[in-house]
């Protein structure tokens, strides 16, 4: 299907995108050719969706050039860029769910009868474009009707139908399950087979291997290369991606055993979040989770919580069925947790310091029984000491706070409702490094005291320090779990690219 | 059929229908031309005022200068023809054209300075009453020979009935805003706007152009409103028709019309005229109760209707069937 021997179809190079304080984008360069599925690979802030911003002119590009069709294209905006051929469908469905499919598919370019709208056409013309891409669907039903792939689908088809050349996928089976994944997939063959050249941005590696001809991977806004899939395997990827050589790290031998069961998950799962997996937690171990972005790690630290309810499976606290259903119960339950995006999750800004390390002690204790003032101080002095949160005064509001105090800050808040199991989801990222060792140590004196915890992080040198097991998760799945001496990074790479499980 | 996006219209007209039963079943005499004609001359000038407030809610918004634009309106229309020699028809022009413009500049403040269309329209209706005021605090009587021409037309139905002008021209807007609406790529920007501003921009909808024309055409509805309700009531008074904004929102709500945009018809919005028009016509037949429990019967109807609404929305998003269901190949 591809055609790399005529000239590309979109040659992009030497572009640099510049923020204030930070490079995003140096010198990078993408060439896509026709009728190929080209992936875009990186890890978070590796600059994918700058790069996709300056193709559809979202952000003005501060240098470099971009060809389409031989000829030099400057597009302003993503009406521009949709007009010059390049369509772009991101994660979130960006269509109108109020709307009919066949209103949507045709918004701002519909077809006309003496002035007024020719709906028969409409719904007539949107149900011969949709069966081209293998969906039978009643186009005058509202979009809201039709699960995600669907909508997903409906979006593809606008940007085809309205641009043609080169259609950008931004994540787009991020929230689909395997079957949905398929039909996207069978649509993108059928866009390949009409010539046309489409940008594939995940995180799923599987699917990289599945539906891509060629990759080119980001890391810290530069290039890496540009690779035909052929000719690399799953761990190629993977270190351009992370970029560091996976040496072995040491681990700790000081580790006393577990002590009783906690809480046992059985099955336990959300459809389109997460595949259903087993776990089983005791007092004073820690539980890594690793994996990509994106793999379920988030998911998994989501539905152990509450704040997505599972759909399936069980759970049993100290031997006792249990429903997790939402944060209260949880934290009724003596479970904490300090969420991945301190920033929108975690913080409230502008509440002090004193208030948001209480806020979730005195939402257990209920808003008609107010902690005392005394009381207050006593816990936010505690925790302010043994948690060396630098500040000036604990009346200062918390996003003044440098992003390690606004994190052991948030430890703080989960530590004083003195948790029997606590989950941190991501806790060293965006800190220094004096407060990443700090949290680190932090880890090992809870453990070391009969606490349970569960830590998922990107880190894998940090996740073989303190845990005493590992488990790995690729694309939704729990898929390994490592134990004692087995946990090692060269391990966890293994798993994540599931050479091991060939082997 | 529960997916079906016309299924709150269907509802609303159902309500209806079976209103007008029960009414008939207690008052057999309201089965009769005369309550029809009655009806739709006395909720002439509230059904052309919530025409136009069906763009604005559609599109996500809300416009309470609605119930002072008919008051100025009205004053407008008595003053100037009693100061100036001028015919009816170059006054109901004159307002027209101020109350589309009024109507056009709350909304290029409201998209221009991103202002939320509550605070601006409430400008808008302690600006319009003022203005009201300013011109006279009387009520100012129209003695002009037109407006009796006017008045005097009707068509007689078998029965009594009377069908008067204004209550044809409320079914001429009617006609013509549902085209506007549902026929014309100004009424789909209009919802698509109500859906997500921000995706419609995406999606390349002139947001700007269609927030101005949407306020435009409520305000022009208003000045409609309120030549109809000069007509209706020979006169012209600043304190006239307070709160009629939200009778108007009302009878939107009531016609299945999403109060938080996005979905809604216009037809809706006249059979929840009919409907709020109809618990009157009732409590008038009745003699014995209170006027008040018009407002009574209408709460509880809103009430209804946004719990029915947020069931629909429920329901529509709980009856998803997986996507392998609808590939016909793989």
């Amino acid at each position: 299907m591809m055609n790399t021997t005529s000239a590309p179809v979109l040659h992009a190079a030497g572009i640099s995108k510049f923020f204030p304080g930070s490079i995003a984008l140096d010198d990078v360069e993408l060439t896509l050719y026709s009728g190929e599925v080209h992936a875009l690979l990186g890890e978070n802030g590796a600059g994918k969706s700058t790069l996709i911003k300056c193709l559809t002119g979202a952000y003005r590009r501060d240098a470099g050039m971009i060809r389409l069709d031989g000829q030099e294209i400057d597009p302003r905006g993503p009406l521009d860029s949709q007009s010059l051929g390049i369509g772009t469908v991101y994660q979130e469905v960006n269509l109108l769910p109020n709307l009919t499919v066949a209103d949507n598919l045709f918004l701002g370019w519909q077809p006309t009868r003496h002035g007024l709208l020719d709906r028969k056409t409409m719904v007539r013309r949107a149900g011969e474009i949709l069966s081209g891409f293998g969906l039978e669907i009643d186009p005058s039903l509202l979009l809201s009707a039709y699960p995600i792939a669907i909508q997903q689908v409906v979006a593809i088809a606008r940007a085809v139908e309205q641009s043609g050349k080169v259609l950008i996928l931004d994540e787009p089976t991020a929230s689909l399950d395997r079957d949905e994944i398929d039909l996207l997939f069978s649509v993108v063959r059928q866009l390949t087979a009409r010539g046309i050249a489409v940008v594939f941005i995940t995180h799923f590696l599987d699917q990289v291997f599945e539906i891509a001809d060629r990759v080119t991977v980001l890391r810290n806004g530069r290039l890496v290369g540009t690779r035909q899939m052929d000719d690399v395997t799953q761990s190629d990827i993977v270190e351009m991606m992370l970029g560091r050589h996976l040496e072995t790290h040491l681990r700790r031998r000081d580790r006393s055993a577990p002590g009783k069961s906690l809480l046992k998950l059985k099955n336990f799962g959300k459809r389109g979040m997460i595949e259903p997996f087993d776990l089983d937690l005791h007092e004073g171990e820690v539980v890594g989770l690793a994996g990509l972005l994106g793999s379920g790690r988030t998911e998994t630290v989501k539905v152990i919580f509450g704040v997505t309810a599972a759909d399936q499976g069980n759970a049993e606290l100290r031997g006792k069925p249990v429903k997790m259903a939402n944060p209260r119960e949880s934290i009724a339950m003596r479970f904490g947790m300090c969420p991945e995006d301190r920033k929108t999750d975690g913080i409230v800004g502008d509440l002090s310091v004193r208030e948001n390390i209480i806020l979730s002690l005195q939402a257990r204790q209920g808003w008609h029984r107010p902690l005392t003032r005394t009381k207050i101080n006593e816990i936010v002095d505690h925790y302010v000491k043994a948690l060396d949160i630098r500040l000036a005064s604990p009346d200062m509001p918390i996003r003044l706070l440098s992003g390690g105090n606004q994190q052991k800050a948030l430890l703080a808040r989960a530590l004083a409702t003195e948790p029997e199991l606590l989950i941190l989801d991501e806790p060293t990222r965006g800190i220094d490094v004096g407060a990443h060792a700090e949290i680190i140590e932090l880890i090992e004196h809870l453990r070391a005291h009969g606490m349970a915890l569960v830590v998922a992080s990107s880190e894998m040198a940090e996740l073989v320090t303190y845990s005493n097991r590992i488990i790995v998760l690729r694309d939704r799945h729990h898929v390994r779990e490592l134990e004692g001496d087995a946990i090692n990074t060269g391990a966890i790479v293994r798993a994540i690219t599931q050479q091991e499980a060939l082997a | 059929m529960i997916r079906s996006p016309r299924l709150p219209l269907y509802i609303t007209i159902a309500t209806f229908i079976l209103a007008f039963a029960i009414c008939v079943s207690q008052y057999p005499a309201m089965l009769s031309t005369r309550v029809v004609a009655n009806l739709l001359t006395d909720n002439a000038f509230l059904g052309i005022a919530a025409a136009g407030m069906t763009f604005v809610i559609i599109s996500g918004g809300i416009d309470l200068s609605v119930g002072s634009v008919i008051a100025f309106t009205g004053v407008f229309l008595a003053v100037v023809m009693r100061d100036f020699p001028v015919h009816p028809l170059v006054a109901f022009a004159m307002v027209l054209a101020i109350t589309i413009s009024f109507g056009a500049a709350m909304g290029a403040i409201i998209h221009y300075l991103e202002m939320p269309p509550f605070i601006v329209t409430l400008a808008g209706m302690f600006l319009m009453r003022g203005l009201a005021y300013v011109m006279s605090t009387d009520s100012v009587p129209v003695t002009h020979d037109f407006y009796n021409t006017l008045q005097g037309i009707y068509w007689k139905a078998p029965g009594g009935g009377r069908f008067r002008m204004i209550g044809g021209l409320m079914i001429l807007t009617y006609v013509v805003a549902m085209i506007v609406l549902h026929r014309t790529k100004f009424g789909q920007n209009v919802y698509a706007i109500g859906g997500s501003p921000v995706t419609a921009k995406l999606m390349g909808v002139p947001i700007a152009k269609t927030t101005i024309g949407i306020y435009a055409v409520s305000g022009g509805l208003a000045g409609l409103a309120g030549i109809v309700y000069s007509l209706y009531t020979s006169a012209g008074y600043s304190l006239a028709t307070v709160g009629v904004e939200l009778d108007a929102i009302a009878a939107v709500v009531i016609g299945g019309t999403l109060l938080s945009g996005g979905s809604g018809f216009v037809a809706g919005t006249f059979f929840g005229i009919l409907i709020m028009g109809l618990i009157q016509t009732y409590i008038v037949f009745d003699g014995s109760l209170s006027s008040w429990w018009t407002k009574i019967v209408i709460g509880g109807l809103l009430f209804a209707f946004i719990m029915l609404q947020k069931g629909l929305s429920w329901a529509t998003t709980m009856r998803r069937k997986p996507a392998a269901e609808f590939a016909t190949r793989s």
